[in-house]
């Protein structure tokens, strides 16, 4: 408990009374710093700058921990309260609204970190108690200079945009639309549906992969309060939470939606026939006028005009002559629609490894080794060998298969870490491999992940059904025979850890299973939506355990592998927890956001403009009657840039004043600080 | 002057990136030298060049500023407005008789826990190679003036031995 207190009732800082509190956070900060010295040095030496209580306690954000604030709070008539403890980023809600129930003004409440910027980082206790003190004393002098604050309230629209239309950004979109809200779904590619859309079975349960995700497509693209937008792409965000104008660039179609019935004599008709990269991961044709696939939603075909012999030679128009609707217009051009909404939910998905990176596993060149999309469309009844597992000419069924496992992930060449998703994936085509050819199958893996729920029982099914096992990384698959065996045949040379020896496994067809990558362009769309990128650029979200589908913006959600590797059910979790996140704040109706704005004193503005030019959201404007700037507090964010520009000192930022900062380097510098007390005069 | 120099260094560090890059490291256990002392500030673009003496001015030997990569900002550009500071600021600072290495600007994302603590210790090595920071005399200031104005050569080199200062 609170064993250690210091209380003085003196304050010779005007009229200020400051309460200190430090937290230990079970040793995570005592087991570094001296907490009870951190108090007892505030009590003491900052008594002078108005520190009037001083306490630590094991931990501050319990429930008795707030408690003791808001006692003293009453008790001390505290003005002030600094509590040192973890990151504002986790705590400073929690010990503001502590503070605003005992009747102080939240934002007279200041957090500074001696966890995350202290205990956890410096091994020298004595140093990092001194730098405890420091940093306790920067943040007292911050606090006097605070001012009370009242939270902006901001009404939120109640549209929703979803930028992706995989099975996250469908989950997301259905589950609010359900609840009675409009919805915009936005999508790149012609149809949605996403990577789910093109794979045959899905790990564990090996139900196929359209006959639970084609109703769910339908529904979308059926729901009276979504709004499909396919082949269509972001162009910009404008605004902040509650209230975002989003402009949204359709891509011409080519074809008229409102009259195309989706019948499909132009695909029939076309005769240009085009390799398809993306459905197809390249192993089957489209025509240039096209749907990716039967089941796709909107059921309205474009024409790819770098590819369509009208758009390359100016004549053919094929596809318009046979029309029954008439639908076809090569004249249609990109339109540019503006949206309003008040919360963003990007999934916008991954990228496969492209294993042609790895150049002894001779993807691209030996003709026999397949990606794991490639074998998704191979083994898919609806693609282009109908389900036929064959070698690449087409006919022959291979008779032993190897499955290279972690191709471009754990792999400090490429990704250090674990695409999660491959192993079962490795597992699935073993299985599916063995039911339709009977070939023998060898799964080359470095440890088996399957931990969720019924992947290991897979596994053992896998196992029983006969699949071979060796463990070790393949250093290499290649054509150059050494025995009349291996004639023309793939050899994958791998060491067998469990062996302990080099094995030359000869096969028909090798299949990587290739890890997930973040999208090409995901800085480009981060940087769009203010949400920010780890170092494999995947999403960051705003709390990696606690608040995994936010970020940190405000108002911005994300669901789905955008934010790493995931598996289907983990990634409709999220589209699900999205929604449900955005639904409370549409319930809502408005939501508080940090006061944390510019403003200009108008008298002391001299009319410079320098300030005008420097913000990037357009929120300050000259004022041509008076002569003076002007500043939106609906347009500013913040950041204070102004306030650092303005030659008159005439602008100030609430919260990061001047005077706050100026306070926090004199206090981080000890300036604030009395000299020690004579030993003997020591107060109680 | 046998214990050996611990200087005081005071980092301002950005809300969205550099701040989180801090907790970042601290959730990770990183370890760096505790001499680094930090602010947060809601973005670069808000460090007033005046907030770098004044910490200098009040005890600081060294600053160092943070901010998200080009490119990356949560105010959009607000960082390049930061270099430009820091640009200036350099200028100053020579032109003060003060090394400009004493401060540094370092680009971190919210991911860039390990490479932050790196940074510190770097600048925390740098800073204790250059010693405390002394502000030089009237007349060398004046002397310094005069050779940085234009474009001269740094000068913090012809500084005299700091052994010979008094404070």
């Amino acid at each position: 408990m609170s064993a250690h207190s210091h209380t003085e009732g003196a304050s010779p800082a005007p009229g200020e009374r400051v309460g200190v509190y430090v937290c230990h956070c079970g040793t995570n900060i005592a087991g570094v710093v001296d907490v009870e010295e951190v108090a007892n040095w505030a009590a003491e030496r900052l008594k002078h700058r108005g520190v009037v209580v001083a306490r630590d306690y094991r931990f501050m954000c319990s429930s008795p921990g707030q408690d003791l604030i808001a006692k003293d709070i009453v008790e001390h008539r505290l003005t002030r309260v600094v509590v040192a403890a973890c990151s504002p980023h986790l705590h400073e809600q929690t010990f503001r609204i502590a503070c605003q129930k005992a009747g102080l003004n939240p934002y007279l409440c200041e957090l500074v970190s001696i966890r995350e910027q202290v205990s956890w980082v410096h091994a020298d206790a004595r140093a990092a108690t001194e730098k405890a003190k420091a940093v306790l004393s920067g943040g007292v002098e911050r606090v006097l200079r605070h001012q009370p604050l009242e939270p902006l309230k901001v009404p939120i629209h109640p549209a929703t945009l979803v930028v992706g239309g995989g099975i996250a950004g469908i989950q997301a979109a259905l589950e609010i639309a359900d609840a009675g809200f409009p919805v915009y779904l936005v999508e790149r590619e012609p149809s949605i549906g996403g990577h789910m859309a093109q794979f045959d079975k899905t790990f564990p349960t090996l139900d196929c992969a359209a006959c639970i995700l084609t109703p769910r497509m339908v529904s979308a693209g059926s729901h009276p309060h979504i709004t499909l937008m396919t082949y269509s792409e972001v162009e910009r965000v404008d605004g902040y939470v509650g209230n975002f104008t989003v402009t949204v660039r359709k891509k011409a179609r080519h074809v008229n939606t409102e009259l195309c019935n989706g019948c499909g004599v132009c695909q029939e008709k076309c005769p240009k026939r085009v390799i398809d990269e993306v459905y197809e991961a390249g192993l089957g044709y489209r025509k240039a006028v096209y749907t990716p696939f039967p089941q796709a939603v909107p059921k309205y075909p474009v024409i790819d005009t770098g590819n369509c012999i009208y758009f390359q030679r100016g004549a053919c128009k094929a596809c318009q002559k046979f029309c029954p609707t008439n639908a076809i217009d090569f004249e249609q051009k990109d339109e540019i629609v503006s949206i309003e909404v008040g919360n963003i939910i990007v999934a916008t998905g991954y990228e496969l490894f492209d294993p042609r990176r790895i150049t002894q596993y001779g993807y691209g060149r030996l003709p026999n080794v397949f990606t794991s999309l490639e074998f998704e469309r191979l083994s898919n009844s609806a693609g282009p060998t109908h389900g036929e597992i064959v070698l690449r000419d087409g006919v022959t069924q291979p008779k032993s298969v190897g499955i290279i496992h972690c191709v471009g992930s754990r792999d400090r060449n490429y990704n250090n870490y674990c695409s999660s998703i491959c192993c079962m994936q490795a597992l699935k085509f073993a299985h599916l491999v063995k039911e339709r050819t009977g070939a023998t199958v060898y799964n080359f893996y470095i440890d088996m992940r399957t931990a969720a729920k019924a992947y290991d029982e897979f596994y053992q099914r896998v196992l029983e059904e006969g699949t071979l096992f060796v463990r070790g990384k393949v250093a290499e698959v290649t054509d150059a025979a050494r025995t009349p065996a291996e004639e023309g045949r793939l050899i994958v040379q791998v060491e067998d850890t469990l062996a302990g020896k080099q094995r030359r496994v000869a096969v028909d067809m090798v299949i990587l299973s290739c890890g997930l990558e973040s999208r090409h362009d995901a800085k480009q769309v981060a940087k769009l939506f203010g949400i920010s990128c780890s170092s494999d650029e995947w999403f960051i979200e705003k709390h990696p355990k606690l608040d995994p589908v936010a970020t940190m913006t405000e108002g911005v959600f994300i669901a789905g592998c955008a934010t790493g590797p995931k598996d289907i059910p983990s990634t409709v979790s999220q589209g699900s927890a999205a929604a449900a996140r955005v639904l409370g704040r549409i319930q809502q109706g408005e939501i508080s956001m940090e006061p944390i704005r510019a403003s200009i004193d108008e008298a002391l503005c001299s009319g410079c403009r320098i300030c005008n030019g420097l913000c990037p959201f357009n929120a300050i404007t000259f004022r041509e009657d008076d002569q003076v700037s002007v500043i939106n507090p609906a347009l500013c964010q913040g950041c204070g840039t102004c306030v650092a520009a303005c030659p008159a000192g005439a602008i100030s930022g609430t919260g990061f004043s001047n005077e706050q900062i100026i306070s926090q380097i004199e206090g981080l510098l000890m300036l604030n600080v009395e000299p020690p007390v004579p030993a003997g005069s020591a107060s109680a | 002057m046998s214990e050996p120099f611990e200087p005081v260094i005071v980092g301002f560090t950005c809300n969205w990136c550099s701040y989180r890059a801090a907790d970042l490291a601290g959730t990770a256990r990183v370890k760096y030298p505790p001499n680094v002392r930090l602010i947060r500030l809601m973005c670069s673009g808000r460090l007033d060049p005046t907030f770098v003496l004044k910490a200098l001015a009040s005890g600081a030997d060294g600053v160092l500023i943070t901010g998200c990569h080009p490119g990356e900002c949560h105010y959009i550009e607000q960082n390049y407005k930061a270099l430009r500071r820091f640009r200036f600021l350099q200028r100053t600072l020579r032109q003060l008789g003060i090394e400009p290495e004493r401060v540094r600007l370092v680009w971190a994302s919210a991911a860039e826990g390990v490479r932050l603590a790196e940074e510190i210790t770097r600048l925390v090595e740098d800073i204790r190679a250059l010693g405390p920071l002394r502000w030089p005399t009237a007349s060398e200031a004046e002397a310094t003036r005069l050779l940085a104005n234009g474009d001269g050569p740094p000068v913090a080199a012809q500084a005299p031995e700091r052994e010979e200062v008094t404070a």
